[in-house]
């Protein structure tokens, strides 16, 4: 921890943010440099605190719902799923196939949305600005699938306790397919821009570093932990909402290096898309609501349920006190954790790598302060 | 072999590719907004509305109070008073504060009637706070957004 008061002649106490763009939102960095080198870090979160996990206690289950899309709001879909599954599995149901299948389209195509984001924002950290533009040029297209899915675009509230509310939209499935026939051959295109681009690669590789077992220590999931070669995937490890019935691969890197995890999205995109066009494939014909009843009261309990968010493991915990309203929900949010590695990194690089590898942890500011 | 690529610039040339395939005037993304009004999905969430009924006027409201208690915000105050003729509760006000509002669509999910929707309209700017709070006149006719002239 970076301390003002003992300074060496050549060292300079510098504060990043919470103003600053490529923090992603409002994340304050205090560093501790010697010139150009980083000597160590001091990360300041709680700018964006809104107390979710507190409004929680005064909601009842249906209620708090939509207040979920509101942590990782880039990935809105991901957050619902994981509280209506922690709560299904409270209250003891399972959604329908129908249901199962169709929150995997949403899931797989907001993972995409995601990633979309991460990779235009990186890519603007690092001085390309082109693929931002072409970045959001796609995502416009997935958010538009949500808009005539569900009627929002970001904070989509698509999913309800035990299913689904709204049923597929006449075109869902050709929507779908156009997507994934329009999106395989962009990820090229940006790869084209960035992967052998001699900037790209020398601001990229062996930056940044975790290597397995740091991951581990850290609790560090996700593209992150992927990238330094374990093949960790939630959805092929604990699968949930039918992901075991799809058939995808899990890329992993070698270096657990910024390139890497760099490498690992990409390929994890053209997954998606190998999973949604399954899903599309696939899609059983039934209800899309679950035995649930109009007023959701689970019986005494707890039960904790994590599924594979685009920034990693995102877990929800719920207990209940047998009324209509839960005890306590506890969120683990992947991109608090993931922020906690940021410090070892960082330190002994250069000022200007901090910009990449914040980037490169793909961390949302409404997730990590809740 | 790698030497002649860093030498010419491979890499750099195969992106300006990309960027020069891209660069055609016909790819328009921009939408022109005030100018041309987008066309939202047919299940939007936008302002809300309360229906009335096309042939006499009155409302489809049956005052069950049900959208309240739905609200996550408890947004939303319904008063009605019992028609001592019918029998019946009828609507008196029904007040809706679009401010704090995050159009999750649970009032219109609740609603027995389809006497509570949320509409396409997304223009809900408004001078002031209190404008923010619509009534049931407001919220059976609608917003009114002044149409953008160029």
């Amino acid at each position: 921890m970076p301390d003002a008061t003992f300074l060496d002649s050549t060292e300079l106490v510098l504060n990043m943010g919470p103003q600053h763009p490529s923090t992603h939102g409002v994340l304050r960095v205090i560093l501790k440099l010697d010139g150009e080198k980083v000597l160590g870090t001091e990360c300041v979160i709680g700018y964006l605190h809104r107390g979710v996990e507190k409004i929680a206690e005064n909601r009842t289950y249906a209620q708090f719902n939509p207040y979920v899309d509101r942590m990782d709001y880039v990935a809105a879909v991901s957050n619902g799923l994981g509280y209506c599954l922690a709560v299904e599995k409270l209250l003891n149901v399972e959604a329908p196939p129908r249901a199962q299948a169709v929150r995997v389209i949403l899931t797989e195509l907001n993972r995409i949305a995601s990633h979309l984001l991460w990779l235009g924002t990186h890519a603007l950290d690092i001085g390309a600005i082109t693929p931002v533009f072409y970045c959001f040029r796609e995502r416009e297209e997935a958010l538009k699938i949500f808009e005539k899915y569900c009627g929002a675009r970001l904070t989509t509230h698509a999913f309800r306790i035990g299913g689904l509310q709204y049923e597929t939209y006449d075109g869902f499935e050709q929507d779908i397919r156009a997507f994934c026939d329009m999106f395989l051959p962009k990820v090229d295109e940006y790869e084209e821009l960035l992967t052998n681009n001699r900037i790209w690669v020398g601001r990229l590789k062996g930056i940044g570093v975790l290597t397995a077992d740091e991951c581990k220590e850290y609790g560090v999931t996700g593209p992150v932990l992927r990238a330094a070669g374990v093949k960790w995937d939630l959805r092929k490890a604990q699968p949930y909402s039918g992901y075991d019935k799809y058939e995808f691969d899990i890329p992993t890197g070698r270096n657990a290096d910024t390139y890497d995890r760099y490498l690992v999205r990409m390929e994890e995109m053209r997954q998606s898309v190998r999973i949604m066009r399954q899903a599309v494939a696939g899609l059983p014909e039934g209800p899309i609501m679950g035995k649930v009843g109009k007023v959701i009261k689970p019986a005494v309990g707890e039960a904790y349920v994590s599924i594979e968010a685009p920034k990693g493991e995102l877990g929800y915990y719920v207990v209940s006190d047998g009324s209509t309203q839960p005890y306590r929900v506890r969120v683990r949010p992947p991109s608090f954790v993931n922020l906690q590695s940021l410090d070892r990194m960082v330190s002994g690089g250069l000022v200007a790598d901090v910009v990449a590898i914040i980037g490169t942890l793909d961390i949302v500011l409404g997730e990590v302060d809740r | 072999m790698n030497l002649l690529k860093k030498v010419f610039l491979v890499d750099l040339f195969q992106g300006l590719w990309v960027t020069f395939r891209n660069q055609n005037p016909k790819f328009i993304y921009t939408e022109q907004y005030p100018a041309e009004r987008p066309k939202v999905a047919e299940r939007y969430r936008g302002a809300p509305r309360l229906n009335v009924n096309p042939e006499n006027g009155e409302t489809l409201c049956i005052a069950c109070n049900l959208c309240a208690l739905a609200c996550p915000e408890a947004l939303i105050v319904v008063t009605s008073e019992r028609n001592e003729e019918t029998r019946r509760k009828e609507l008196t006000t029904f007040t809706y504060d679009t401010s704090r509002c995050m159009f999750c669509g649970l009032c219109e999910d609740a609603c027995p009637v389809d006497a509570l929707e949320l509409t396409q309209d997304f223009e809900l700017a408004t001078y002031t706070r209190e404008g923010q709070i619509w009534d049931r006149q407001m919220l059976e006719e609608g917003p009114k957004p002044t149409p953008y002239r160029c």
